[in-house]
């Protein structure tokens, strides 16, 4: 059963950054584009399980802090070597000025 | 400044540096493999600031690598048969035979440009100057980064222990290492991959690797060709031999980046050296002598590596203050582990910094004193 949950504070990620959410025992990595969207993923990398939200965000891009591997993060899409699996993405809306990623 | 096996009734422990043995199951078992490693603090903002991709820096270094690589070919080529020819080539060889070292390295890395398609370029060029295959090596030197100068599991250790100091002054001359290089390029173009490349290049990489390593023969064959033609060896001065006769810069600073330090470490302060460099070697050498700063975050490019060894020194050993005190500290201690394997220099912290864990780096194969 999916549910939104709460992830934090609009203003909480600064625009093309990324920060961690952590949820019932599942980590997550919350995205505000250059052009002030927001977004979800899975918040360890495929490749060797490391935090994203150390990472850099790029354009549309977050590049792993261990290896570059680099992933879409609107759409998940591993962009090559290292990282070869996608990551999960989450739908994500803003209300309130709160930020609010849908799980489960 | 060392760590030594100070009773010589203690026999030192002989390590298995293959990737399917021994040491490669006990690093796993005993957490060594993949494991979390210290990182200095920096709040994000500055980290952030120093992450910040650029096309700038890299496009201006490029531009100049590759007018330094026509002049000297050129003037190599137009000297030719006379004396006058050994300077250019001695240029052409660095750039070539050491300078590719680095920019293969920093363009997998992927930090070199902001620009994907010119780090790929720049790579692709650089891994075939440098005879590493493209797909192989950006999954060696992945595996180097998680698991960084532990025995079995870091296919990239430079200098095993106890060090053979022969294989050690003849890549200088890059023959060993290009022997290697040539043999595992044969192997892969008729499309084998070695049990040991297999435990880092995943299944769907490995046709990639073979591919390149077949059009590298087909280069390395038109130009043996072409010298033959010719009846000169030019053409195999310009493709192929500078990976010997320009390696030795390559070696000179590479040997430095872990050379006599901790191995089986989680903490990149004690088995990196950061080495204070002129400017000529940092530009064929990318900054990389800021060595423990670009372990500890290789996602910072490596013309940010200044600021960001500005930053965070207070809590890393002081660097070595030049490539000779480098190889001052380093030559006695490999002479050292020729008789005890388990010798290595320990890196000294200032004050200032965050103490070592050693619950995290207490080898019990290593029973150790301070000297």
């Amino acid at each position: 059963m999916s549910e939104w949950i709460e992830a934090c504070g609009a203003d909480d990620v600064d625009e093309e950054d990324v920060i961690r959410f952590d949820h019932a025992g599942h980590t997550f990595a919350i995205y505000r584009s250059p052009d002030d969207e927001y977004f979800a993923t899975d918040g360890l990398c495929t490749h060797e399980q490391v935090h994203l939200s150390g990472g850099l965000v790029i354009d549309d891009i977050i590049e792993c802090p261990k290896h570059n591997g680099r992933f879409n993060y609107k759409t998940g899409e591993a962009k090559g070597a290292p990282v070869c699996v996608n990551l999960k993405t989450y739908p994500v809306k803003v209300e309130g000025g709160k930020v609010l990623i849908q799980v489960g | 400044m060392g760590i030594a096996v100070t009773d010589a009734s203690v026999r030192p422990t002989r390590r298995d540096y293959s990737l399917i043995g021994r040491d490669s199951r006990l690093a796993v078992e005993n957490g060594l493999a993949a494991a979390e490693w210290y990182h200095t603090d920096v709040p994000r903002k500055q980290m952030k600031e120093l992450m910040k991709r650029s096309d700038g820096p890299a496009i201006r270094d490029t531009v100049i690598w590759i007018a330094a690589f026509i002049v000297s070919a050129a003037g190599g080529i137009w000297f030719w048969g006379t004396w006058w020819c050994v300077p250019f080539f001695f240029v052409y060889g660095v750039l070539y035979g050491s300078s590719s070292d680095s920019r293969w390295h920093e363009c997998g890395h992927g930090t070199a440009f902001r620009t994907q398609w010119m780090n790929d370029a720049v790579y692709q060029v650089a891994c075939f100057m440098i005879m590493r295959n493209p797909v192989t090596w950006r999954w060696s030197h992945t595996r180097h980064h998680t698991d960084t100068i532990i025995v079995g599991r870091d296919p990239e250790i430079a200098v095993m222990r106890p060090p053979d100091l022969v294989r050690l002054v003849l890549n200088f001359v890059g023959v060993l290492d290009a022997w290697q290089a040539t043999v595992d390029m044969v192997r892969n173009a008729a499309g084998v991959i070695g049990a040991e490349e297999a435990t880092f290049i995943p299944e769907s990489e490995r046709p990639k690797a073979i591919r390149v390593a077949r059009v590298w023969m087909a280069i390395y064959i038109a130009t043996a060709t072409l010298a033959l033609a010719l009846h000169s060896w030019l053409p195999l001065m310009l493709i192929g031999l500078p990976r010997l006769y320009g390696a030795w810069h390559m070696v000179m600073t590479g040997l430095l980046q872990h050379g006599g330090l901790a191995d089986n470490v989680t903490d990149h302060r004690l088995n990196c050296r950061t080495v204070y460099m002129n400017p000529v070697s940092r530009f064929i050498y990318l900054n990389m002598n800021y060595h423990v700063e670009h372990h500890m975050f290789p996602m910072v490019p490596y013309h940010a590596l200044p600021k960001l060894h500005d930053l965070i020194k207070h809590d890393l050993p002081a660097p070595c203050p030049s490539i000779w005190a480098g190889y001052r500290e380093m030559i006695p201690a490999f002479l050292r582990q020729l008789r005890y394997e388990d010798y290595y220099l320990r890196r000294e912290l200032p004050p200032t910094a965050k103490p070592y864990r050693e619950e995290l780096h207490q080898d019990d194969r290593m029973p150790a004193a301070a000297e």
